[in-house]
């Protein structure tokens, strides 16, 4: 059963990112990119990871590509003139893509899992909930990386605004 | 029975996805959307060894990296709408002069 669910969701990013790559329509390929996100927060969800889920399509497809769509409504008739890569160089990619996921297939297929395990069982985390363990861990153990985070939260929108004020 | 193999592939199969359309795509809209298809790959594989190990240091890492896409994508793009308001062309080709 949830080796059909992991199937199911797992073609489903799987098709929807190929339809983000090869979409000729930068629109199309936004809401494909969509369902890459909402497939994956399901299996997150299958992975017992429901926070990690609900802020996937929060951050995600709720900000995220509603930034990337309003860049491609605002970019559309500039963006679809003059693509073309060279015809070779579109089989070379191909070619080494075959090569990267034939060789990261068989090396992560076959890998063993550590042997050192941490305290969070599944059934620890259904007893304690996902959210309260994630967030006990994020203001204790991973302090700082979340105080820097937030900095550069706040660098990144000095930034934007800089760099998208119009001159004079 | 899922194990973590299943999940590791699948992660794979996403990450090559993403930079084939990195390379084959000259749009920089779409670049970007396959390197955010790249990082959802990584973070697919943070979760499953954060439910596999039992452990969830993984499970804050991916907060994390979703915090820094975030803030990434929006620096990213102004970048590309400033860079492209001054040009006619989008042809990331052509955008090889650091002062525009």
């Amino acid at each position: 059963m949830e080796l059909a669910i992991f199937y199911v969701f797992a073609l489903g990013a799987v098709i929807a990112a190929i339809g983000v790559v090869a979409l000729k329509n930068p629109v199309y390929s936004a809401l494909s990119l969509a369902a890459v996100f909402v497939a994956l927060a399901a299996l997150y969800v299958l992975l017992n990871a429901p926070f990690i889920a609900a802020a996937q399509v929060m951050i995600y497809a709720g900000a995220i590509l509603i930034l990337f769509l309003f860049v491609i409504m605002l970019l559309s008739p500039e963006t679809e003139r003059g693509i073309g890569a060279l015809p070779r160089q579109r089989w070379l990619a191909a070619l080494f893509g075959i090569a990267l996921v034939v060789e990261l297939a068989v090396v992560l297929g076959s890998a063993v899992l550590p042997v050192s395990r941490g305290p969070f069982t599944p059934e620890q985390l259904a007893r304690v909930g996902d959210t309260e363990a994630v967030g006990a861990l994020l203001f204790t153990d991973f302090l700082l990386p979340f105080e820097i985070t937030s900095l550069l939260l706040l660098v990144a929108m000095v930034g934007v605004i800089v760099l998208a004020k119009r001159r004079g | 029975m899922t194990t973590l193999n299943h999940f590791l592939v699948l992660s794979a199969i996403l990450f090559s996805i993403g930079t084939v359309g990195v390379l084959v795509r000259r749009n920089p809209l779409i670049m970007f959307m396959s390197i955010e298809l790249m990082l959802n790959a990584a973070n697919l594989a943070f979760v499953a060894f954060s439910r596999y190990l039992f452990n969830l240091d993984g499970q804050v890492i991916v907060f994390i990296v979703l915090t820094v896409a975030a803030a990434e994508v929006a620096v990213g793009l102004a970048i590309i709408v400033a860079l492209f308001r001054t040009r006619a062309t989008v042809n990331v080709d052509e955008a090889n002069a650091l002062k525009g």
